[in-house]
């Protein structure tokens, strides 16, 4: 089965059997920033962004993703710029052991692109898919809170 | 200091928000093949024929492996010191199985969906026998669950004991005769997970030179090295293990969990092979924490100080007995190196059951020791008319004083006598009185049917294995003044290597980015005995100050040659001699590679100690009970701190935050339902619930100044300490909030209803 959608800012096709999950696809495209932790949709450290909403790529099959947009975290940076949500988690220190930050990262993105007032509360809405065992969530949703207050705070300014 | 008590970025940061495939599974094997565990679907049987042969010829099989392919041979999956103290009771495959995820053989296939097939095609005939589920029962069953001749060190086969431990100082039974007060209490705390959200993953294969490569997701490369040639015969030379980033541990991979495994296959197959834990798998077949069932005594006299203190453990193991002992003995140290009282006494047997393994879990018995000490803590100071905090105060460890029963619990051997040189326990109680706005709260009266509480409770660790843990580290200098440093130490997403790198920059007078840091190689990095028992600051720590210190010194003699000179100091970078010459860092070691003198500057460091400085916390929960429903939330914590000096603070603080939710997991959220067949019920994420972003209270998260003269710069530990505390807070508070005691956790609101006595 052949399908075509758009990856990462590319148009890709992909010939994938019946049943392959996009977790599967991606990591098998050395993408390895989607992570598996569990395969049941129950950890969000496979999120990656499908029309820039978030969603766990181990619960999405491969046929359901034509004519869509995927992104994940290797888009979100280019080699010499980290973006403003990766510098903030960085410096915050909301990473510990890293394994649930891609999957976090793409969350706050998502929220940052959607409408909306960003408040402690949307902010652990956004993040309660992600789980992460070495935080304790305090520093990824203050680094969170910081940067896309920011960001609205321009946009609203611009 | 410059770099010491400063936030500096984790050295591994960039990689990690960039999402950088740098975890053992982001990489691809060339022909690797896929291996999977068949896993026990009875609690305790013997095999009395497995049939391989449908397997075998399905097409992509490579490879499967039966008890009948290795010859008997006992070892324990625990990573910790040699010889280790836990039982050898376990073999690779066996022919019983002892609980529902035991092992039964395993497939290599060239993909995971035929080695899955492959599973069910083999059939195996069991003869069940006879299951103990309760660890009460463990010692009367009358048949034993490890009779096999060829183990070693389990303390009573007959009574299924994997081990046991009994100390006594001075005379409890005298003592508490002739006390004024005697309180007594029967304490629980339960099964739960590590739930690391990365789940073991070990790849394997041969290199160039037939050697086996082992990366793999673990604590303790070394161990693994050790225990992979033990147990499959081949030669530690023959082995490299390679721990790349992470993704969370918390004593999970304190284990030698599938390494064996996957090592088998690439020896027999030659190629590469690649296992990997489902959730579920992780959920039911790695390992959990040891659930006690601990009865305290305390004794007091008229004063409100302790007089003596009666300790019983009953340790649950599960099937096998990796830590059996060590966990046991961490849970009587702790509890017996918190308050002071002259006569003292544990007895303790950890047991065998047909239940999942119990092994290495951040805390390592010490919140077993916590929650029933500062529950009867509380009790006690409600019978004795006096603040809880007070009581604590009264009879706390202090500077200078000696904790004698150290010297009789060892690790499995005898232990190495206690003094404390620095303690903080008061400033933490005190400030966290403050902070938490203890008086005020303490004294409202409840109404209504959402009731308030706020409760405390104390807690220590210890920093490393006193006499045992060893730790070392390389440093070797490059020509612009950068400096390796190569450390077997294993930073799991803690941030070691971050830490241990400002220990270097601060001996050496450079900053953190003059030193690149590469860890836990077999074949690179010195040995290490891994991440665990709060060790890896304190002693490793100490190792990379000792490294750096001689590296240092080797720089300064250099600089000395150069300039010709007798007398020179450092300064900055410099080496300064008393007439005023002066050579940079980078000269020195430009001219030191290309040359005059020319060497290579490097220095190395191993250290033990035979101190075991405590860290210590106190933890004040502030909680609401709905009367209606007997639901607990806790709104808010806080945590406050001793851990000598604090090497990164936000890092730090990032380990007290993570620790918290795990003991608000255990208190609240997280149990391990098992049917009466031994299976456990809730195999996922949705059903064993940790800790959400939505579920978190507030956090308010402090260190007290402290100094330790033993540690590296003064630092103590700070991993494991903080999540003692928080679970026996919390009961203390609904107590407070409802009159209602909850001695055995998790808290169910079933149990908190039916107490509850309220008009
Ligand atoms: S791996 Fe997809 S949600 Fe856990
Ligand atoms: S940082 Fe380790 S799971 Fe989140």
């Amino acid at each position: 089965m052949t399908i075509q959608f758009e990856l990462n800012g590319q148009l890709v096709s992909a010939d994938t059997m019946p049943g392959t999950t996009l977790l599967e696809y991606l990591r098998s495209e050395e993408l390895y920033s989607v992570k598996h932790g569990c395969d049941h949709g129950e950890c969000g450290a496979c999120a990656v962004l499908i029309n820039s909403k978030a969603v766990n790529a181990c619960l999405i099959l491969m046929h359901t993703i034509e004519g869509k947009k995927i992104e994940t975290l290797e888009s979100l940076s280019n080699h010499e710029h980290l973006h403003p949500i990766q510098e903030t988690f960085l410096r915050a220190g909301a990473v510990q052991c890293g394994f649930c930050t891609p999957g976090m990262l793409l969350s706050v993105e998502a929220l940052d692109r959607e409408e909306g007032e960003i408040t402690e509360e949307s902010v652990k809405d956004a993040l309660n898919g992600n789980l992460c065992r070495c935080t304790g969530y305090v520093k990824p949703v203050d680094a969170a809170l910081k940067v896309l207050q920011k960001n609205k705070d321009e946009e609203v300014q611009s | 200091m410059k770099v010491i008590g400063k936030d500096i970025q984790r050295v591994d940061g960039h990689s990690l928000v960039r999402g950088k495939p740098v975890f053992t599974d982001d990489m691809r094997l060339k022909d690797v093949l896929h291996v999977k565990i068949m896993h026990s679907p009875v609690a305790h049987a013997q095999i009395l024929n497995i049939d391989i042969s449908r397997a075998e010829i399905l097409d992509g099989v490579v490879a499967i492996f039966t008890h009948k392919d290795f010859k008997p041979h006992y070892y324990t999956t625990a990573g910790q010191g040699y010889p280790e103290p836990s039982p050898r009771d376990m073999l690779i495959l066996d022919s019983t199985v002892r609980y529902v995820g035991d092992r039964v053989a395993f497939v290599a296939a060239e993909t995971l969906e035929i080695a899955e097939r492959a599973l069910e095609l083999i059939k195996v005939e069991y003869k069940e026998l006879p299951c103990i589920f309760d660890a009460e029962k463990a010692m009367t069953a009358g048949f034993a669950l490890h009779p096999s001749e060829g183990t070693i060190g389990i303390h009573d086969v007959s009574r299924n004991i994997a081990a046991h431990l009994d100390a006594e100082l001075g005379d409890v039974d005298a003592a508490l005769k002739t006390s004024a007060h005697v309180f007594e209490g029967i304490y629980s705390t339960p099964f739960v997970q590590m739930a690391h959200i990365e789940p073991h993953i070990s790849l394997t294969w041969l290199d160039n030179n037939n050697r086996l490569v082992i990366r793999t997701s673990t604590q303790v490369p070394h161990h693994v090295r050790r225990i992979v040639a033990e147990v499959l015969d081949i030669p530690i030379a023959r082995i490299r293990v390679i721990k790349p980033r992470i993704g969370g541990a918390f004593g999970g991979k304190q284990e030698i969990l599938n390494e064996e495994v996957v090592s088998a296959i690439t020896l027999k197959t030659g190629r590469p092979a690649r296992i990997e834990y489902t959730r579920e798998e992780e959920l039911n077949a790695a390992r959990v924490r040891h659930p006690e069932l601990v009865t305290f005594r305390l004794g007091f006299n008229e004063k409100q100080l302790l007089t003596a203190i009666d300790m019983n453990i009953l340790e649950n193991c599960g099937a096998y007995g990796p830590h059996a002992l060590t966990v046991m003995s961490v849970t009587s140290l702790k509890a017996l190196s918190m308050y002071k009282a002259p006569n003292v006494r544990v007895n303790g047997d950890g047991v065998y059951t047909n239940l999942p393994i119990a092994g290495a879990y951040r805390g390592y018995g010490a919140p077993q020791a916590c929650f029933p000490l500062e529950s009867i803590m509380d009790e006690a100071a409600e019978k004795l008319g006096v603040d809880p905090i007070d009581l604590r105060l009264k009879n706390v460890f202090q500077v200078e004083d000696d904790v004698p029963i150290a010297k009789i619990l060892g690790e499995g051997r005898e232990g190495f006598p206690m003094v404390l040189y620095s303690t903080e326990i008061k400033t933490c109680l005190d400030e966290g009185r403050q902070l938490s706005n203890w008086d005020t709260l303490r004294s409202k009266h409840q109404t209504g049917r959402f009731r308030r509480g706020i409760g405390v409770a104390a807690a220590v660790q210890g920093s490393g294995i006193p006499g045992i843990d060893m730790g070392a580290a390389f440093i070797k200098m490059n020509e612009d003044a950068s400096f390796n440093l190569q450390i077997g130490a294993t930073d799991l997403g803690t941030g070691s290597d971050t830490a241990l790198a400002q220990i270097a920059a601060e001996a050496l007078n450079v900053s953190v980015d003059k030193i690149i840091v590469y860890s836990s190689d077999t074949d690179i990095t010195p040995f290490d005995k891994g991440a665990y028992a709060s060790s890896t600051t304190y002693i490793s720590g100490t190792a990379v100050k000792k490294a750096a210190e001689q590296c240092k010194a080797m720089i300064l003699e250099q600089g000395k040659k150069l300039l010709q000179v007798e007398e020179a100091e450092i300064i900055n970078t410099d080496v300064i001699a008393s007439d005023g010459q002066s050579i940079s860092y980078a000269d020195i070691c430009m001219k030191t590679f290309y040359t005059d003198e020319q060497m290579q500057i490097m220095g190395t460091g191993s250290h033990v100690s035979f101190d075991s400085p405590p860290p210590l916390n106190a933890t004040f929960a502030e909680v609401e009970v709905d009367t209606l429903t007997g639901i607990v939330r806790v709104i808010k914590v806080v945590s406050v701190t001793d851990a000598g000096q604090i090497i990164n603070p936000k890092m730090a603080e990032g380990q007290v935050e993570g620790a918290i939710p795990q003991s608000l997991g255990m208190a609240l959220t997280e149990f391990m339902p098992f049917d009466d067949q031994g299976r456990m019920l809730n195999l996922d994420f949705n059903s064993y619930h940790i800790y959400t972003a939505g579920d978190m209270p507030k956090l308010v998260v402090r260190f007290v100044e402290s100094n330790e003269p033993t540690g590296p710069y003064g630092a103590k530990a700070v991993a494991e300490i903080p999540i003692n505390a928080p679970a026996p807070a919390i009961t203390n508070a609904v107590y407070n909030a409802v009159g209602v005691r909850v001695r055995h956790l998790p808290i169910q609101p079933e149990q908190v209803l039916k107490e509850l006595d309220i008009e």
